[in-house]
């Protein structure tokens, strides 16, 4: 994939049709004109972030009112570190855990037989078009039933089985050549084994990007959490954000500086890792086709 | 195509097809995902259909009453409004994004400096969560906001005078909102997508088109758009479907108000649900969500055949 888009790249750069300097002075002009609009909340949270609200209010940007004040507040005022755990446990577990579910059934799926397999994954793949609220309050009830409302199996458990990650492996794996499980399997090896070290090796590349978007994903749920969870300690990140709103919904400066302790991780991971998070989002997303 | 007829070649040479052993591990590997499947898809779908045809709060006796939440929800006009909403919001913000996101593939597709910076950029508010979004949003079209400062100025600059909207606390604002905080969130990845499609496009057919003296605006409308036209087609339907089940933006930014002005189908079933407690209402409007999706969906399946375009047909 990486090798495909390099050699796109490159052709491009060598096209004959080379844009002039007035067309490329006009498009970079086009560029940093949404450059700006997307850059400028984030801009717009960072300042507010670190002035006093006061200050924000009369416009007055002053190097003198710029401190770290709204954060030390914001860190008194909202346990962030807790939303903070409990966001990395349910995303970590869910990723990891959902995508270990889909790759057994999509191995299964891809490459062995069994009476039903046909019918069973139609089935799978029909009920990929139920919209998430249709399930959203009978899982709501099971939840509550299973004695797991406000509990980290709440947040976790429904989470974890994933048609469209199954299907997005199903596809992967049916791409490798069967040879190699015939192989191993006149060596003796089990299912298992071809699963474990010959089909999931081999899928190291589709597996990472899946887990970003999973990943991505869960992380800024928002509905669900706001449905099965109730106490402060069970709070995710933008669950609790979203709480700070109602409690401080004018002291903006406190409510950017908790923007910005939510987003400010990710957004460094997004940095250093962009290229990844941009296959990851985009190229799952372009699975469901 | 091709794959299935590989796969089941490749069976037919495996001396090991239909043993009943692989059969039974199959069934193992399959387990943990099914049993999943089951519950919280299979199990809560029936429950869902079943809850949507009785009279239910949440606590007591449940009482078998056919259509009749459906045909309520017909007679409310909040369900009509809410409904109405949320096809603003389709309207205003599926064209809108997929115009902006291919604008900015279009740019970023050329040999210019500082793509990579450009794309960082652009896909920032992607990776984002929405909650932090939807609170800056709150904070810069606020009455006494950064955008009002800036339509101020202009207004007495340009002595146009003309006043400065009320962006959040007005009913004729309130979905223009969601609509600007929805394209800063995803027009991103609308750009990305479109990107890639636009570098699959073969340079040849772009040179041939210009020997044959194609200006720019030809080559575009006549080489890139149908090519790129079935990744138009995903896009749409893509954000289409996004755009139906809207929660979190309105949730946050507006709670659906000034007078549910903004109140979006999805937070209207989370209110039915969860503040009124009626599960049956909530559960009946969550299906006629299905079969507007389902509907919409089919609709632009149907008419993919004038507009998009398959190379291998």
């Amino acid at each position: 994939m990486a090798a495909t888009s390099a050699v796109v790249n490159t052709a491009h750069h060598k096209a004959p049709n080379a844009l002039g300097l007035p067309a490329r002075l006009g498009l970079h002009a086009l560029l940093i004109v949404f450059g700006v609009l997307m850059l400028a909340p984030f801009v717009v949270m960072l300042v507010v972030s670190l002035i006093p609200n006061t200050a924000f209010m009369t416009r007055n940007f002053s190097l003198n009112q710029f401190s770290l004040a709204n954060y030390v507040e914001t860190f008194q005022a909202v346990p962030f570190g807790r939303y903070y755990l409990n966001s990395i446990i349910v995303t970590a577990s869910t990723t990891v855990l959902q995508i270990l579910i889909a790759s057994l059934a999509a191995y299964a799926f891809a490459r062995l037989r069994f009476w039903g397999r046909e019918g069973l994954f139609v089935l799978y793949l029909a009920t990929l078009m139920i919209p998430f609220p249709v399930t959203l309050i009978p899982n709501f009830l099971i939840i509550r039933y299973l004695g797991w409302y406000d509990t980290y199996f709440a947040l976790i458990v429904p989470g974890l089985f994933s048609v469209f990650s199954t299907f997005l492996l199903r596809q992967y794996y049916r791409g490798l050549p069967l040879d190699l499980d015939e192989a191993a399997r006149m060596d003796g090896a089990s299912s298992f084994r071809i699963w474990w070290q010959i089909v999931v090796p081999l899928s190291g590349p589709v597996l990472a990007t899946l887990a970003i978007f999973v990943f991505q994903g869960v992380w800024n749920e928002f509905l669900w959490p706001l449905v099965v969870t109730a106490s402060e300690e069970m709070r995710t990140i933008p669950l609790g954000l979203a709480s700070f709103v109602g409690q401080y919904s004018t002291a903006w400066n406190l409510l950017m500086a908790g923007s910005v302790i939510a987003l400010l991780p990710v957004l460094i991971i997004y940095v250093i890792g962009q290229k990844w998070f941009v296959k990851g989002i985009t190229l799952s997303g372009m699975g469901g086709r | 195509m091709t794959s299935t007829r590989t796969s089941s070649t490749s069976v037919k040479r495996n001396p090991f097809r239909w043993r009943p052993q692989q059969q039974w591990e199959a069934y193992l590997f399959i387990l943990p995902s099914f049993a999943g499947f089951l519950i919280f898809i299979g199990l809560a779908v029936m429950m869902s259909l079943g809850i949507s045809f009785t009279e239910w709060g949440l606590t007591g006796a449940r009482r078998f009453v056919g259509l009749q939440n459906y045909a309520q929800l017909l007679r409310d006009p909040l369900f009509w409004q809410s409904s109405g909403n949320t096809v603003f919001y389709i309207v205003a913000v599926v064209p809108l994004q997929l115009a902006i996101g291919l604008v900015m593939a279009l740019g970023l597709n050329q040999a210019i400096r500082g793509r990579l910076v450009y794309r960082l950029i652009y896909f920032m508010p992607v990776v984002t969560t929405i909650v932090a979004g939807a609170i800056v949003f709150r904070l810069i079209l606020a009455n006494n906001g950064p955008l009002n400062d800036l339509i101020k100025w202009f207004s007495s600059a340009s002595g146009l005078a003309f006043p400065a909207p009320n962006w959040l606390g007005s009913t004729q604002f309130s979905k223009w909102s969601v609509v600007m905080l929805t394209l800063w969130k995803n027009t991103g990845f609308t750009m990305v997508v479109y990107l890639a499609a636009l570098q699959g496009v073969p340079q040849e057919l772009y040179d041939a088109a210009e020997t044959d003296g194609a200006s720019a605006w030809q080559r575009l409308r006549n080489v890139t758009m149908p090519l790129i036209s079935p990744t138009t087609f995903f896009l749409f339907v893509l954000q289409m479907i996004g755009a139906f089940q809207l929660f979190t933006e309105p949730f946050v930014m507006t709670s659906g108000g000034p007078a549910n002005s903004s109140l979006s189908v999805v937070q209207y079933i989370y209110l039915s649900a969860f503040r009124d407690i009626r599960m049956d209402k909530a559960s009946a409007m969550a299906w006629f969500l299905f079969v507007f999706i389902f509907l919409f969906t089919l609709i632009q399946n149907r008419m993919q055949q004038r507009w998009v375009y398959y190379e291998t047909e």
